[in-house]
């Protein structure tokens, strides 16, 4: 069974004046068709305003489709009743670390979600202790968020959505507004609750980097998926990238280019290693 | 620089106080405060001090720590003592101009000050060593009879402890600001206390809109969390009566009990 079904979505914005008549519409998400397996790993990626981040808030209920249907786990996102368990099965980090770390200390900000689905306060410490390892923040838990780097506070986010035992974890831009370091920081636990844990990851972002390892890609552009499948397929069509102001990993450029220039390589070279293994073919 | 500041001046130690539960502190800060207003004689003041003292050296924080918060408050206190000294009317110590000084007005000022530096100290006790978590943890569940009457209890003490988690953050966030408007010329520190004033209005427009802005993200967050209000939470550190926490109540029972039947006695 699919995690996460999208069927025919679509969102509009309502944009109103002063006095409340409507200015226009703008279609942020313009009929998504997405299904996504348990265990799977996603990329989801997009220019800026090409509504992914609009596209995600659904997926956890936030926001609510205007038209066509969101079912996550099964379960209708429309549908009142549904709520607390949809966000319980799909997590959410966003955007800016420190706009989403409620609690003082990290270990009581972990604790967090696992306190508002009322589980018993021992079963707490034991969720906040292995959330904290699995990214790897467990010897920081008694530090004040705001002595942590940006990406040790991602990671902490990470944690807490993870005390909540989740099927799958929505991660909305997570490392936009981190350093490089830090975005290797992230990038690195989250693939690891994807391949350790066995956790569903979607992965919202614009650096093509991290999308490299992921099992398939949605490029979206105006609201509309432009392009899907695995990343090799993605990246071997280096010029559609381009005209959806989308730049690839720059091995991929680098091999796109040597091939335009007549060297044999194969489309869709995405790691370093790949690149020296089929330039010795060559030789 | 800026985010070093801690709020609610909490000193980290070991002590018998510092594991208190937060509501014994509470009750007990408001038992102390009680006690000073009961009666005007020397022999439960003296008391105090002596519980005072105990408190003091118990909670191994350090004297001049306390002292600190006094400083605040000295000229208030001044002030207080004065008014009391030349405006309760008795019997005429003496004159200066046209001020005349009385004994009743004397010893009145003498245990108004008393009061207050004992209520100062006390309370600073207080939130010298507990950390502002516990306190709002404590002051929830002291207060949660009130719900009855739809007082909104938890609420009050997510929202006192959700400020307290972003004060280091909007303190940091002001800092920025100023930096970005002096390179452009900004002037924060010449001219006169209006013209300070004045020059403060720009940098609060834009703390008030990125403020906001932090809430509407947080507020996304914690429902994405699955929060739903203070129905059906659980808590991660619940608030358990221990042994010492029971023997300090009848310490202060017991301090109480002294204080009034000293005032009677005397």
């Amino acid at each position: 069974m699919n995690i996460i079904d999208v069927k025919k979505l679509v969102f509009e914005y309502i944009r109103r004046d002063d006095e409340g008549n409507v200015e226009g519409i703008t279609t942020a998400v313009d009929h998504v068709d997405m299904d996504i397996k348990q265990g799977d790993f996603v990329a989801v990626l997009g220019h800026n305003g090409s509504g992914k981040s609009t596209l995600a808030k659904h997926l956890n209920a936030i926001l609510y489709p205007t038209e066509g249907t969101v079912w996550v786990d099964g379960k209708d996102t429309q549908d009142e009743e549904n709520l607390i368990s949809i966000r319980k099965s799909a997590g959410m980090v966003f955007q800016n670390p420190d706009n989403q770390i409620i609690g003082q200390i990290v270990e009581e900000d972990v604790g967090f979600g696992p306190e508002n689905l009322g589980v018993e306060t021992q079963k707490i410490w034991e969720r906040v202790e292995e959330s904290l390892k699995a990214v790897g923040m467990y010897k920081y838990r008694k530090k004040s968020p705001n002595r942590l780097s940006g990406g040790q506070k991602q990671r902490v986010s990470i944690a807490g959505v993870l005390a909540m035992h989740p099927k799958c974890i929505i991660l909305d831009e997570p490392t936009a507004m981190l350093d490089p370091s830090g975005r290797k920081e992230v990038i690195r636990a989250v693939r690891a609750l994807n391949e350790v844990e066995g956790i569903t990851v979607i992965l919202i972002t614009h650096y093509m980097e991290e999308v490299v390892h992921a099992d398939k890609v949605y490029v979206m552009d105006k609201g509309r998926v432009e392009m899907q499948g695995t990343p090799k397929e993605i990246f071997s069509q280096v010029e559609k990238l381009k005209s959806l102001r989308l730049s690839v990993p720059q091995v991929t450029l680098l091999a796109h280019e040597l091939k335009k220039s007549g060297v044999k390589l194969p489309d869709g070279i995405l790691t370093t290693k790949e690149l020296i293994e089929e330039l010795k073919k060559v030789r | 620089m800026i985010r070093e500041i801690t709020f609610g001046q909490y000193y980290q130690a070991d002590s018998v106080l510092h594991r208190l539960d937060p509501r014994v502190k509470l009750i007990g800060t408001i038992i102390y405060i009680i006690s000073l207003f009961l009666y005007k004689e020397a022999a439960p003041f003296l008391l105090a001090l002596l519980f005072l003292a105990a408190m003091i050296s118990v909670s191994r924080v350090p004297f001049k720590y306390m002292v600190r918060g006094l400083k605040a408050v000295v000229i208030l206190l001044l002030i207080t003592a004065a008014f009391n000294m030349f405006l309760t009317k008795g019997e005429p110590l003496f004159t200066i101009w046209k001020l005349t000084i009385t004994k009743e007005g004397l010893t009145n000022a003498v245990f108004i000050a008393i009061r207050l530096i004992f209520l100062i100290i006390g309370s600073s006790i207080m939130t010298l060593t507990t950390t502002p978590n516990q306190l709002t943890d404590g002051m929830e569940k002291l207060l949660a009879p009130l719900k009855v009457i739809k007082v909104p209890i938890h609420e009050i003490s997510m929202m006192m402890s959700i400020a307290l988690r972003f004060i280091p953050i909007l303190l940091e966030e002001t800092d920025k600001i100023m930096k970005a408007q002096m390179a452009r010329g900004a002037d924060f520190d010449s001219g006169n206390m209006m013209k300070k004033i004045k020059a403060m209005v720009p940098l609060l427009v834009p703390l008030f809109v990125s403020a906001f802005r932090r809430a509407n993200d947080l507020a996304m967050a914690m429902e994405a969390r699955c929060y739903q209000g203070g129905d059906g939470r659980t808590k991660m550190k619940p608030l358990k009566y221990h042994k010492a926490d029971i023997l300090a109540y009848v310490i202060l029972l017991a301090y109480l009990a002294g204080v009034i039947v000293l005032g009677k006695l005397l």
